[in-house]
């Protein structure tokens, strides 16, 4: 079939975003010597990873030489209350201090032990002090590393590009995507043998979040649109320390290193109330006393980890159980205390980016004051369902990595172990899709209907008579997300939600924006909303068939974890243009890895 | 709710004008959430970038009041009720549309720094670095690219020297790899020829908007300069014959 009239560009391996996984990707399917387009949909460097702050999760063992891969496994899937794919989590704690090295060996700058190793901080859920990390900028480094890396590799980089669809052909094979360029709005096509999505995740579906405009979960659409899998969708991650004051600021992330370097969480008494909601899964490791907890920090032999550093799950729901009895900060969230325990300089030096941002849209000097901090909508535990060796999605030619793939992180995921993850599987990606491009027979054949169908649909916004404001719409999807489908889920708000995002879907269907092709953001936003409300609908649809409480997803009316749950992933697919839902078995993990999960005191 | 006078820039290479907004702010807002409030109520098509809207990633530069800087990081908290507000592009790069300049510039001078290279590890394998010998280095990573140093440097601003000139970006780039413990690579060469260190005379303009306080200028332009001069000095470079070229102290 004749190839469309549009700017083409052909790569063997095509990764789309360019955060931490695209780029680690890239730069391996480079190494593999193939042709390796990388598409950006800002600048490159402004990805998400460039906000990640506390560090990267990696057994090293600099700081305490009794860290090895077994005790990083065996937290990753007790953090994701075992529903994580047991191989992913095995790869990734055996493959992450080799990545962290390796950066360190394209430039990052690591903070240092005495003796120049990587030094490594405290988080939550992690046995022993495990993360790499810059002061609380870690993501920055990463990203820039990767960056200028990169740009070294002969990969060729597309910013500010957006894909609206994946291109397949008559075999079922993925071998293309289409989309527009921002700046100018015209059209772009990619042929390409191979594509990797490492596009990040969804929280703009939520009204308080930690995630930047580009999170439309753009990468699980275009997955679930292409007839690929997707799993665990209901399982969102509220991170339990957002900013909270001023309304302006508020779901902006202050990192899990505050609690980690010292900082305890306080309610409007002065009590520290995560000791009053300590798990029984989590008893046997975590502190039950003040004393204890506070001896943790030097000597984790002795005592066990403080509260204030369990899962994030836990952590949220108990801030959202102390504001709704009452006992909340005065706007809405609780106390985050690190000024009564830790010097000012110290403060300053370990967590620099946290004090001026809490000076410059606060008002609070963090060295002096408790900082106000409540739950906000992070990241997606949920995504594309992979093979844990090879990233390949259930479409042929398709891969993913980084928070767009599910599975490594089950239930809830650590702090840490997502700029392990994006590295341990970025490169994974990139291995995997170059190797599978390699082998690829055959032509690369768009439809060219297709694409014109794509490009018809792409332009309506722009030249529809009268229609909506696609602002609007975006803004009843977050508020319907945020008070329907947030920490504490219930069936009756559930099914609330779905007829509500129905609505939503028709109305998307009618969105009108004014201007033209140019860099036009209200476009952009209608374009957008696609993908926003597919992957809100996945979500919501995941949530309310789990009927049990786990890790990021709480039903009010099923309050207990169900261990028949425990052995289902929730799968969704796309069948005659609808979501439908099944259940399917967690792959059985071997016996010597099971011994490694189970409970000790 | 304090009302705000927004005179924002509208326009693109064919040129353009200010247009007045009138808008409301709430308790905290920053200028970032005034734009995003005239997209969502009023121009749905002013063009803007950002991302993380808590100054780490350097996408909303801007020209605010005629001062380059983040609008997520300005609060209008901090303007006199009732003064108007400018908010303008940063002018030293082409224009694509409303707010939003192609800084493709900074990214072909990226591209143009010889990268690291390091000398081989230690005999277990591995490499050590002291955190005394990474501090000044760590604070030139704290760069978000928000690219304001550029926009405000005399040499591409004014005079357009972008053939000849990095920019004072990329001379804390070369300063932190040169400075690198582990680094090998010389790279005298490109900061006098291709980066263009000669043309700054510096003023300083780079620092003084820099919204992560890098001291780019004392800390990063000047010991370069001052390590070219020593490059060039006569008995070093005869000493060097003999001895073979060395890193330049940090």
């Amino acid at each position: 079939m004749a190839t469309p009239d549009y700017e083409t560009h052909e790569h063997d391996v095509l990764i789309i975003g360019a955060g931490g996984a695209g780029l680690r990707a890239a730069v391996e399917a480079a190494a593999q010597g193939v042709s390796v387009g990388l598409i950006c949909k800002s600048l490159l460097g402004k990805a998400h990873t460039v906000m990640a702050e506390g560090g990267i999760a990696a057994a090293l063992g600099n700081v305490w030489p009794e860290d090895n891969w077994q005790v990083h496994f065996r937290d990753t899937m007790r953090g994701g209350k075992m529903l994580n794919n047991w191989r992913m989590a095995q790869l990734h704690a055996q493959e992450a201090p080799e990545r962290v090295l390796e950066l360190e060996r394209w430039g990052a700058l690591f903070d240092r032990t005495k003796d120049g190793r990587i030094l490594q901080r405290d988080f939550g859920g992690h046995r022993y002090a495990r993360l790499a990390h810059v002061g609380d900028r870690t993501g920055l480094e990463m990203i820039r590393t990767l960056q200028y890396h990169a740009i070294h590799q002969g990969i060729d980089v597309y910013m500010e590009c957006k894909v609206e669809r994946l291109l397949k052909d008559d075999q079922g094979r993925v071998i293309g995507a289409f989309g527009y360029w921002r700046d100018t709005g015209k059209f772009v096509l990619f042929k390409a043998k191979a594509i990797v999505l490492a596009t990040g995740g969804i929280g703009k579906a939520w009204k308080f979040t930690s995630n930047s405009w580009e999170y439309t979960g753009d990468g699980h659409s275009l997955a679930l649109w292409a007839g690929a899998d997707l799993i665990d969708m209901e399982f969102v991650q509220f991170h339990p320390t957002g900013m909270v004051w001023p309304p302006s600021v508020r779901g902006i992330l202050v990192t899990e290193g505050v609690r980690g370097d010292g900082g305890t969480l306080k309610n409007n008494t002065g009590e520290r109330f995560m000791f009053n909601y300590i798990p029984e899964f989590f008893k046997g490791e975590t502190a039950d006393n003040i004393e204890e907890a506070d001896r943790w920090y030097a000597d984790k032999k002795n005592n066990r980890r403080t509260p204030d550093l369990l899962p994030r799950d836990e952590v949220a729901r108990a801030i959202n159980s102390e504001v709704k009895a009452g006992r909340g900060s005065p706007h809405g969230g609780v106390f985050l205390d690190i000024a009564t325990r830790r010097p000012a300089d110290y403060i300053r030096r370990r967590l620099p980016s946290m004090y001026h941002q809490f000076k410059e849209l606060a008002d609070v000097d963090i060295t002096k004051e408790a900082m106000e901090v409540g739950p906000t909508c992070h990241y997606v535990m949920g995504g594309v369902r992979v093979d844990a060796d090879t990233t390949a999605g259930t479409v042929r030619g398709l891969f993913a990595a980084g928070e767009v793939a599910g599975g490594l992180h089950g239930s809830n995921r650590l702090g840490g172990n997502s700029l392990s993850d994006l590295l341990v599987f970025g490169r994974r990606a990139g291995l995997y899709a170059a190797l599978y491009a390699k082998d690829f027979g055959g032509a690369l054949n768009v439809s060219a209907a297709h694409v014109e169908s794509i490009a018809r649909e792409v332009l309506e916004p722009l030249t529809r008579s009268g229609g909506e404001n696609p602002y609007a719409i975006q803004a009843e999807l977050q508020d319907t997300m945020q008070n329907l489908v947030g920490i504490i889920r219930h069936e009756r708000e559930l099914k609330e939600a779905l007829k509500r995002i129905a609505v939503l879907k028709d109305r998307a269907k009618k969105v009108r924006v004014e201007g033209g092709r140019t860099y036009n953001p209200g476009w952009h936003t209608a374009l957008d909303l696609a993908s926003l409300l597919t992957v809100a609908e996945c979500c919501t649809m995941a949530a309310l068939e789990r009927k049990e409480s786990r890790g990021g997803h709480t039903r009010d009316d099923h309050p207990y974890t169900d261990d028949t749950w425990g052995k289902y992933n929730v799968v969704l697919r796309l069948k005659d243009g609808q979501v439908i839902h099944t259940r399917e078995p967690l792959p059985e993990m071997p016996p010597e890895l099971r011994e490694l999960v189970r409970e000790r005191k | 709710m304090p009302t705000h006078t927004m005179q924002v820039f509208r326009g693109d290479a064919r040129g353009g004008d200010f247009k007045e907004y009138r808008v409301d702010s709430d308790e905290g807002m920053v200028v970032l959430d005034v734009i995003h409030k005239i997209q969502a109520t009023q121009a749905n098509d002013l063009a803007c970038r950002w991302n993380c809207k808590a100054g780490k990633c350097g996408s909303c530069s801007a020209e605010i009041n005629g001062k380059p800087r983040l609008m997520c990081m300005t609060r209008m908290n901090t303007f006199t009720e009732g003064e108007p507000i400018s908010v303008a592009p940063i002018r030293t790069f082409p224009l694509i549309k409303d707010l939003v300049t192609d800084v493709s510039y900074n990214y072909e001078k990226a591209r143009q720094v010889p990268p690291l290279r390091l000398k081989p590890p230690e005999p277990d394998g591995t490499y050590r670095m002291m955190q005394e010998d990474i501090d000044r280095i760590q604070e030139f990573h704290k760069c978000i690219e928000c690219f304001l140093c550029q926009d405000v440097c005399h040499v591409i601003r004014d005079h357009d020297l972008k053939k000849a000139f990095a920019g004072p970006r990329f001379f804390i780039k070369v300063a932190g790899l040169d400075m690198h413990p582990l680094d090998t690579v010389d790279r005298t060469e490109f900061v006098q020829r291709h980066a263009g260190i000669g043309l700054c005379n510096i003023t300083k303009c780079c620092s003084e908007v820099c919204p992560e306080h890098i001291h780019i200028t004392d800390n990063g332009i000047i010991p370069m300069k001052e390590r070219m001069a020593d490059n060039f000095d006569p008995i070093v470079w005869l000493l060097r014959k003999f001895r073979g070229p060395r890193k330049s102290p940090a």
